[in-house]
C-alpha cells in the first residue's frame, strides 16, 4: 500500500492549541510556532530551518506577531513535525478563543531606550497563560519597553508600557540643560534659576532625563508598566485606553488573570466578542472597579471606553 | 584638553567617532566634544554617559552649537 492509500494516524492531542492552521491546497495546512517576545535562539533557528526544508514548502512566514510559520506541511506530517521541532526546543503555538503567545519588543537587555525587562514579562505570561480559554475570543497580549511602543501595545486586548516616573535633586543638578534638551514633550524646560522645571501633566514616562542626567539629579521615582485594555485591530479596530499605572512587573500575570476573570464573566452569553467591546457595553468604570480591588496602588480613577477608528469603509454595528 | 569637532557629522557617525577619539586620550582626562543642535545633542551624550564615561556640562555657543565636557572613564 502507497503512502497516500495509508489511514492517517493523527495524534489529536496535537491540535488543540490550534496552531495547525488549513491552507488552500488540499491536506495541507500551516504550522503556527510558539515565538514568546519573539525571541528566537539560534539553535532553534537552525531546528525549525531542517524541520521546514524536510516537511514544508520553500519557505517559511514570518507573522506579524513575531510567530514563524511552517507552510505546506502535510496533515499526515504533523506528528513527525511535533517530534522533530521537539517539545523541549520548539512548541506549537494557538490559534482560536484562547489568550495567544504574548508579543515584546527586545525589552532592556540591549535597547538602550528599553525601561522594563519586556522578555521575561513575555516569557512568564507564555509560560502561565499561554492557551488559557477566554470562552468568546482571542486574547492578545503585547510588551512595550518604552513608550516608543514598537509593539504597538494599544492594539492589543491588554498592553502594556514601561515607564518611568522621574524626581529631581535640585541640589544635585549642574544645569547642563541636557534634560530640557532630551525632552521631546518638553516637560522639562530650564527655568530663571537656570534649573529645571517639570510639568508633570506633559510628561510621558519615557525616562530621558534619568538617562540622559550626568550627575543623577534626575532618578527614577515610580517605575512599572502603564497599562492599556480593550485594543484589538482587524475588521473593527479599537485603540485600548489607560485602566492602570507603575504595574510592577512582578504582577503582570496576577493582573492579566483578572482582567481574563471580568473578561469570561462579563461576555456571558454574548458570544463570540473582543473583550473592548464588553467594555464599551459594560462602561469601563466597571472594569475599574474590579481592577482596584486586586490593584488599589495602580488603577487609575476614571478612564475613557476604548476609542473606535473610524475605517470609512462598512457601516459600523 | 582635547576637542573634537562632531558638527556636521550626523548620528550614530558622530558616536562612533566620539568613540574612537575617546581612545586616544587616557582616562581620567577631559574633552570637549563640539556637537550640533537636535539629534546629535540629544543622542550623544546620553550614549557616552551609558559607556560609563562622566559627564561634566553642557553649553550652548553664541554660534548655536554646543560644547559638551566630558571625563573619560576607562573601561
Amino acid at each position: 500500500m502507497s503512502k497516500a492509500q495509508q489511514p492517517a494516524k493523527i495524534d489529536l492531542s496535537n491540535l488543540k492549541s490550534g496552531g495547525f492552521i488549513k491552507e488552500r491546497g488540499k491536506d495541507l495546512f500551516t504550522v503556527r510556532l510558539r515565538v514568546p517576545g519573539g525571541r528566537m535562539s539560534v539553535p532553534r533557528l537552525k531546528k525549525i530551518a531542517e524541520v521546514a526544508e524536510k516537511y514544508g514548502g520553500e519557505f517559511v512566514h514570518l507573522s506579524v506577531r513575531q510567530s514563524i510559520e511552517l507552510i505546506n506541511i502535510n496533515f499526515k506530517d504533523f506528528d513527525v513535525v511535533v517530534e522533530e521541532l521537539g517539545e523541549a526546543t520548539q512548541k506549537v503555538a494557538s490559534c482560536g478563543a484562547r489568550v495567544r503567545v504574548p508579543v515584546a519588543c527586545g525589552g532592556c537587555e540591549y535597547n538602550p531606550n528599553g525601561l522594563v525587562d519586556t522578555q521575561k514579562s513575555a516569557l512568564e505570561v507564555d509560560e502561565k497563560l499561554f492557551g488559557t480559554a477566554t470562552g468568546h475570543h482571542k486574547f492578545k497580549v503585547a510588551f512595550a519597553g518604552c513608550p516608543f511602543d514598537c509593539p504597538k501595545s494599544a492594539t492589543n486586548d491588554v498592553g502594556f508600557q514601561g515607564a518611568i516616573y522621574p524626581q529631581l535633586d535640585k541640589d544635585a543638578c549642574i544645569s547642563c540643560g541636557l534634560c530640557a534638551k532630551n525632552c521631546v514633550p518638553k516637560a522639562i524646560t530650564m527655568g530663571e534659576d537656570n534649573k529645571p522645571v517639570f510639568d508633570a501633566e506633559r510628561c510621558i514616562w519615557c525616562g530621558d532625563c534619568v538617562k540622559v542626567c550626568p550627575t543623577s539629579a534626575w532618578s527614577e521615582k515610580r517605575r512599572g508598566y502603564t497599562v492599556r485594555i480593550g485594543g484589538k485591530w482587524g475588521r473593527n479596530p479599537l485603540v485600548g485606553t489607560l485602566f492602570a499605572t507603575f504595574l510592577p512587573e512582578e504582577r503582570v500575570v496576577d493582573f492579566i488573570s483578572t482582567v481574563l476573570e471580568w473578561y469570561k464573566e462579563k461576555a456571558e452569553a454574548l458570544g463570540r466578542i473582543r473583550l473592548g467591546d464588553v467594555i464599551i457595553k459594560e462602561g469601563p468604570q466597571a472594569l475599574l472597579d474590579h481592577l482596584r480591588q486586586q490593584f488599589p496602588d495602580n488603577t487609575v480613577t476614571a478612564t475613557i471606553p476604548p476609542q473606535v477608528i473610524e475605517t470609512q469603509v462598512g457601516i459600523r454595528s | 584638553m582635547q576637542v573634537i569637532d562632531l558638527r556636521g557629522v550626523g548620528c550614530p557617525t558622530n558616536f562612533v567617532k566620539a568613540k574612537l577619539a575617546l581612545e586616544d586620550i587616557a582616562a581620567g582626562e577631559t574633552a570637549q566634544i563640539l556637537l550640533d543642535d537636535g539629534e546629535p545633542v540629544k543622542n550623544v551624550p546620553r550614549s557616552l554617559k551609558a559607556e560609563g564615561h562622566k559627564l561634566l556640562g553642557l553649553r550652548q555657543t553664541a554660534e548655536g552649537h554646543y560644547v559638551l565636557e566630558l571625563e573619560k572613564v576607562e573601561d
